[in-house]
């Protein structure tokens, strides 16, 4: 790894406890929308792994680009989508950022180079090398991030796109969330090779396992990685060890972990662990805290109302943009 | 022979028209396993790595999803690549990407971002390659929405479809029938390209129209033939796209002849002879004179026996017999 950066100021500190509270609290709200049956479909929330999509896309230069999984809102935030376009998508509504055609599990926003919540396991990460592929074959210095779960290191394409992104020297970033179980199945249910750099590394791939719980760790370890993949043009693996505070969807009864289990990882949540280390260290207060949460309330109670008083694509609109017709004549 | 024209196969023909392609624009790339040294299994892209070097025609190991979905990727970040994928029975290690990604994304994210990929692929039995490297599934692909689906049968179409498919903003899938890869055919010598939108009349007639396409045309030509013989008209329609499908030609070809046969080298069950009888009846079914029928591939996994074969694809004789029994009743 190269030399470690100072440790940050308070403004960026401060900065990082913002995105990972609005992260929390939009999801809290999602799955209060979801008992109200506003949004309806699978939902998936990212509490307890805030930490990792903050440190990663804060590291990302706005013409970066990133693929994401289906717990994808949290990372759309950070890269700059409104509150209020990803809310409205929520709601299947037009002023969604993918006019309602999405949902939860399928966010865009080209304009910010974020090119989707994909909601099937590994199949984001092909396509990321692809990226790669083109930034290096056009000569860009522009680099892309790929998020997915330890449940995708069984596919099939996770072993197809390690390889490729090696020999073809893409600049990709390939961040694992591994958050222990895909879905219900633990991942040493599912592994042979629970070492999930040991195992990218076995591609030749330069592999680093991080702390996700840990925002600060999490932040230096991103710079330093999306600065290792921009200068070398070379691929990179990092297994950030997270775990999700909540089920893994909302049909989820969490018979696969227990109790205690759960508790004992909230005991390490990025969030309280930011908090309690910047008060340690007087660089914040209690009033400081409180203003963040009201902001964050008003922008999330704004998305709301935003998705709550925004209509529906018409059917016509939405049918007869399969496929344009331009071009090919 | 004109100097304007000269006689050169299917395979040169899409040669020429990867050439150009990679000439007239740096964004081309075209990628697959063996596209480059070993020159294309079908030796399609020979020489063209001597040309344009190993970025541009990319070797890539054995893997569909992983290089389709490079391809994806690829396109997405704005480059024009076109994937090789070495027979059709192997694109479906690669459906994932191509259903899942290639044809939602652009949809899916309420139009933010076209998948501007060109994927080609052989197709067709007739090789005794037996029941992995036979079959027909251009009528599965053009199922889904957000394809669209090319099958050049002719030189001319070989040749022409690809520039306009590669400027196409949404993904493009051309079926090339590998019988023909030897076929020659007289083209003009100036390259140009073709529409990629229509169905085709490749030989008008009254008394009934075959609908085909790709492999299966010039075997319907030649029952056209052998029936015009015996006093029967066929007009032969190449339909050329297979989504989205030119129902329009279909329906002025049947409305004039009030009969019609399908060619498809698929299988008969769910196929792509199904829909065009489909939309043949729900549009026009008061215009027929017989029953609409079809001539399809016999619904086994194809066998290597040549003999055993060569019967279950479609073949003149039981074209023409099919339009014999709806013309006369007989076989």
């Amino acid at each position: 790894m190269n030399t470690p950066s100072p440790p940050p100021d308070t403004d960026t500190c401060l900065g990082l406890l913002r995105d990972m509270l609005l992260i929390r609290r939009f999801e809290e709200k999602c799955a209060e929308l979801y008992g109200a049956q506003k949004i309806r479909g699978f939902l998936h929330l990212y509490n307890g792994e805030e930490a990792v999509a903050v440190g990663v896309l804060r590291a990302l230069r706005s013409d970066d680009a990133f693929f994401g999984t289906y717990r994808e809102h949290g990372h759309a935030l950070i890269k700059g989508l409104s509150v209020r376009s990803v809310m409205a998508e929520m709601f299947g509504r037009a002023t969604g950022c993918c006019k309602g055609r999405g949902g939860s599990m399928h966010l865009f926003s080209a304009e910010h180079r974020f090119y989707g919540g994909s909601a099937i396991v590994g199949g984001a990460l092909p396509m990321a090398v692809g990226m790669g592929l083109a930034d290096r074959m056009q000569g860009l210095d522009r680099i892309t991030a790929c998020f997915f779960g330890d449940g995708a290191v069984a596919e099939g394409e996770f072993h197809e796109a390690m390889n490729l992104a090696v020999l073809w020297k893409t600049p990709v970033l390939f961040i694992c969330e591994n958050n222990l179980y895909g879905m219900g199945t633990a991942l040493n249910r599912a592994q042979s090779q629970t070492d999930l750099s040991a195992k990218a590394g076995s591609y030749k791939m330069e592999a680093w396992t991080e702390d996700g719980m840990d925002i600060l760790s999490m932040m230096e370890t991103a710079r330093q990685a999306v600065d290792f993949v921009r200068t070398r043009k070379m691929p990179l693996f990092v297994e950030c060890r997270t775990y999700r505070f909540r089920a893994h969807s909302m049909f989820d009864p969490e018979l696969y972990r227990t109790r205690d289990e759960v508790e004992k990882w909230k005991k390490r949540d990025p969030i309280a662990g930011l908090t309690s280390t910047l008060r340690d260290q007087n660089r914040i207060t209690d009033q400081d805290r409180q203003r963040i949460e009201e902001e964050i309330a008003r922008e999330i109670q704004d998305g709301v109302d935003f998705a709550e008083q925004s209509s529906c694509e018409p059917f016509q609109d939405m049918c007869t943009d399969a496929c344009t017709m331009e071009g090919i004549a | 022979m004109s100097p304007k024209t000269a006689t050169i196969t299917y395979r040169e023909g899409v040669r020429e028209g990867l050439r150009r392609a990679l000439l007239n624009d740096p964004k081309v790339f075209l990628m697959g396993e063996d596209v480059g040294r070993y020159g294309g299994c079908y030796a399609v892209s020979k020489g063209l790595l001597e040309e344009f070097g190993e970025d541009r025609i990319r070797d890539t190991p054995l893997c569909e999803s992983g290089f389709t979905g490079a391809g994806i990727g690829s396109a997405l970040g704005g480059m024009r690549p076109i994937v090789e994928i070495m027979t059709c029975n192997f694109s479906l290690l690669a459906l994932d990407q191509i259903v899942n990604n290639a044809a939602t994304l652009r949809h899916m994210s309420g139009g933010q971002c076209p998948v501007p990929l060109v994927i080609r692929m052989a197709t067709g039995g007739g090789r005794q390659l037996a029941a992995q490297h036979s079959h027909s599934f251009e009528g599965w692909f053009a199922h889904i929405p957000g394809l669209k689906i090319l099958a050049p049968a002719t030189v001319e179409d070989a040749r022409g479809m690809l520039e306009p498919a590669l400027a196409d903003p949404d993904p493009v899938l051309i079926f090339e029938n590998a019988l023909l890869y030897n076929r020659e055919e007289s083209v003009t010598r100036d390259y140009h390209t073709v529409q990629c939108l229509r169905a085709v009349v490749r030989r008008p007639g009254q008394n009934v129209s075959l609908i085909t396409y790709g492999g299966s045309l010039f075997k319907t030509l030649e029952a056209a033939a052998e029936l015009s013989g015996e006093g029967i008209e066929a007009e032969v329609i190449d339909l050329r796209v297979l989504r989205p499908l030119d129902t329009e030609t279909v329906l002025e070809s049947v409305r004039k002849t009030r009969r019609v046969v399908v060619v498809d080298e698929g299988w008969r069950s769910g196929s792509l002879s199904a829909e065009i009888i489909t939309r043949i009846c729900e549009q026009c079914l008061y215009d027929l004179d017989a029953p609409p029928t079809r001539v399809c591939s016999e619904e086994v996994p194809f066998p290597y026996a040549a003999e055993l074969e060569q019967q279950c694809l479609p073949q003149p004789d039981k074209i023409a017999n099919a339009v014999r029994r709806i013309c006369h009743g007989q076989t």
